[in-house]
């Protein structure tokens, strides 16, 4: 069931930039859904319009089936984690997340109950008393968190909450704000340009470039069958390799190569474009590459080559390649795992 | 230079600047308690005297002034109340027009901020004239209102004030809009309290300039119950030069020993604050 529907949302600034255009969304209830896109997409305008923060030009938010447009955004019932946390620094961890439950008149047993639980839930009891700045990043990260929870509602919205983070605990606290958000059940957005978060914390993604949606799916669908070349572009690391040519009679046809294809495309200009984990090393693979550069990353190593028409490919193959630089390799083409986009519209062609 | 040269030169500078402060200070305090005769025989004194308590008790509590009607603690009342007053309500002032000026967009709130900041080429000095028109028309000569109204607007306050709110993040506001606080709310509990450093040594300036004022509280007040400390200096005890009595120097070094009490007593009692947010910034 939809519970937080985004209709032709519209955001068109003052100074006439179009952030987000015409985009529709619904996303379901406990679900988390996850705005990736590279920055400036207008993902973070669009999360910002859910919580209130921008007013919308154009379109209709409904939250529960409730029509938000023109609510306070305290009144909307949602919860946001900022980027930076933005943790009251005067205040101490317990005034942090009893601020909000106060300005809704509750009563102060009420809001201690609530605060003790979410600060057990959260294990930052003993951190009560301290103020942010005594805080560790994880420890604030927790608190922003907590502060979210405490108001218990009906959609949490996380702005790129784990920037902040050092390398190792970005892991941890990714892990458990999806178990939290499992647990809490509660419909989530969560914005973020680092693809392997969003591969990993959705259940579904929605790819956002220049303020459109470019596919809305789960994270396998969207890295098997990219809907548009962005899309095929922006998610998976080492990109996908790209090689332009044109389709005849099924047969893909560039400088370098040709590959036959199993589906009917009619004849066009085409962008065909291959995963490196999607290419292997045959003796008599179509594609001739020269290695320039291996990165060897332990479970994977990573060929970089030029073809015979220039184009910069890379292949991944598991463990500690034998491959040398300089070294001539075939590579062969996966069947089923390849991709073909529209040269002027660069939509999905099979 | 070595470092001991180093450091010896740095102290000696120190050292210097720290006589250059108190000396004055402490002679000025060592005549005051000597017997004028002595002074204006011998010069001024660098020993204590004896009369110490006879000097500060004639100075606190003997009635001066033109009609014999005002002592040395009733003006040291009145001061209290005028640099009191005047920092109050310029921290107040400056802190909710910078609030208005930077959270609140309306026109021309850059070209008012500008303005507000060009008054600083006015000080009351040269709008003295004026200013007395209006108090003077609004029947408020002679009053504590009169003596305070007139100065309660400050450019620099608000200018601080501006730079400081600037300085803090837009996500505190948006996350306090979100956890339901209007904009009154937003400043009683998040600006006013980042800001208490900075309130704190605004304060000290404000009521060291209040406390100071010669020029205004001269030419506002006829009455002498309003008479205040730094005027009264120069007023208090002129009928001695008249009566052919001895000039009374150590009395009216006394008299200015006190009156820079309580300044000190301000930056005393704010200092902590004022220098913690000097050292670090609670953002």
């Amino acid at each position: 069931m939809s519970y937080l529907e985004l209709e032709n949302v519209t955001k068109i600034y003052p100074n006439g930039t179009k952030a987000v255009n015409e985009t529709s969304l619904s996303i379901n209830e406990g679900e988390l859904m996850v705005f990736v896109g590279p920055s400036g997409c207008g993902k973070s305008t669009l999360l910002r319009m859910i919580a209130g923060l921008e007013d919308i030009t154009g379109g209709e938010i409904k939250l529960d089936n409730r029509v938000i447009n023109k609510v306070d955004p305290s009144e909307r019932d949602v919860a946001m984690v900022f980027q930076n946390y933005a943790l009251y620094p005067h205040m101490n961890v317990y005034k942090n997340l009893a601020y909000g439950l106060k300005n809704k008149g509750e009563s102060k047993e009420e809001i201690e109950k609530k605060v003790n639980q979410v600060a057990e839930l959260l294990e930052i009891k003993e951190f009560l008393l301290r103020k942010p700045g005594q805080l560790s990043g994880g420890q604030r990260q927790r608190v922003a968190m907590g502060r979210a929870i405490v108001r218990n509602p009906k959609a949490f919205l996380f702005d790129e909450p784990l920037s902040n983070l050092d390398a190792k605990l970005r892991g941890q606290v990714r892990i458990e704000i999806k178990k939290l958000q499992k647990q809490m059940d509660v419909t989530s957005v969560f914005v973020t340009h680092d693809q392997v978060e969003a591969m990993t914390l959705g259940d579904r993604l929605a790819v956002i470039n220049e303020g459109v949606i470019e596919q809305v799916g789960s994270p396998i669908e969207v890295y098997e069958k990219p809907a548009t070349y962005f899309v095929a572009e922006f998610i998976g690391t080492p990109q996908m390799n790209f090689i332009n040519g044109k389709i005849h009679s099924n047969k893909f046809i560039s400088d370098g190569f040709e590959f036959s294809i199993n589906k009917d495309v009619k004849d066009q200009e085409v962008i065909f474009g291959i995963r490196p984990e999607n290419l292997k090393v045959s003796a008599n693979g179509s594609i001739k590459i020269k290695v320039d550069l291996i990165e060897k990353l332990g479970a994977d190593s990573i060929i970089y080559g030029y073809d015979k028409s220039n184009n910069y490919l890379c292949y991944r193959e598991n463990g500690n390649t034998k491959i040398k630089a300089n070294e001539e390799i075939s590579l062969e083409i996966d069947d089923e795992n390849y991709h073909l986009f529209d040269q002027e519209t660069k939509k999905r062609l099979n | 230079m070595s470092s001991r040269t180093l450091q010896f030169t740095a102290h000696f500078i120190l050292w210097l600047g720290v006589l250059v402060m108190v000396v004055p200070i402490w002679i000025a305090f060592a005549s005051s308690t000597h017997e004028n005769v002595d002074i204006i025989t011998e010069g001024m004194k660098w020993g204590l005297g004896d009369k110490f308590f006879d000097n500060y008790n004639e100075v606190l509590n003997r009635k001066g002034g033109f009609s014999q009607e005002i002592t040395a603690t009733s003006m040291f009342i009145n001061s209290f109340i005028m640099a009191f007053g005047i920092a109050t309500v310029k921290v107040i002032i400056s802190a909710m027009s910078a609030y208005a000026i930077v959270y609140f967009r309306f026109r021309l709130a850059t070209p008012i901020f500008w303005l507000i900041f060009i008054t600083l080429l006015v000080p009351l000095e040269v709008r003295i004239l004026p200013s007395y028109q209006i108090v003077s028309d609004l029947n408020l000569t002679n009053s504590y209102t009169g003596l305070v109204l007139p100065l309660v607007a400050s450019a620099t306050a608000t200018f601080f004030f501006r730079q400081f709110y600037k300085s803090v993040p837009d996500e505190l506001l948006e996350a306090a809009k979100l956890d339901g606080a209007n904009s009154w709310k937003f400043f009683i509990d998040f600006l006013l309290p980042l800001s208490k450093t900075m309130i704190a040594a605004m304060f000290i300036f404000m009521f060291v300039y209040g406390y100071s004022q010669y020029l205004w509280p001269l030419i506002m007040t006829t009455d002498e119950k309003y008479w205040t400390v730094v005027m009264g200096m120069k007023i208090i005890f002129q009928e001695s030069y008249e009566g052919g009595n001895l000039p009374r120097v150590a009395e009216r070094f006394s008299y200015i020993i006190l009156s820079m009490i309580p300044p000190v007593l301000v930056v005393i009692f704010l200092q902590r604050w004022f220098i913690k947010g000097l050292i670090q910034t609670e953002k």
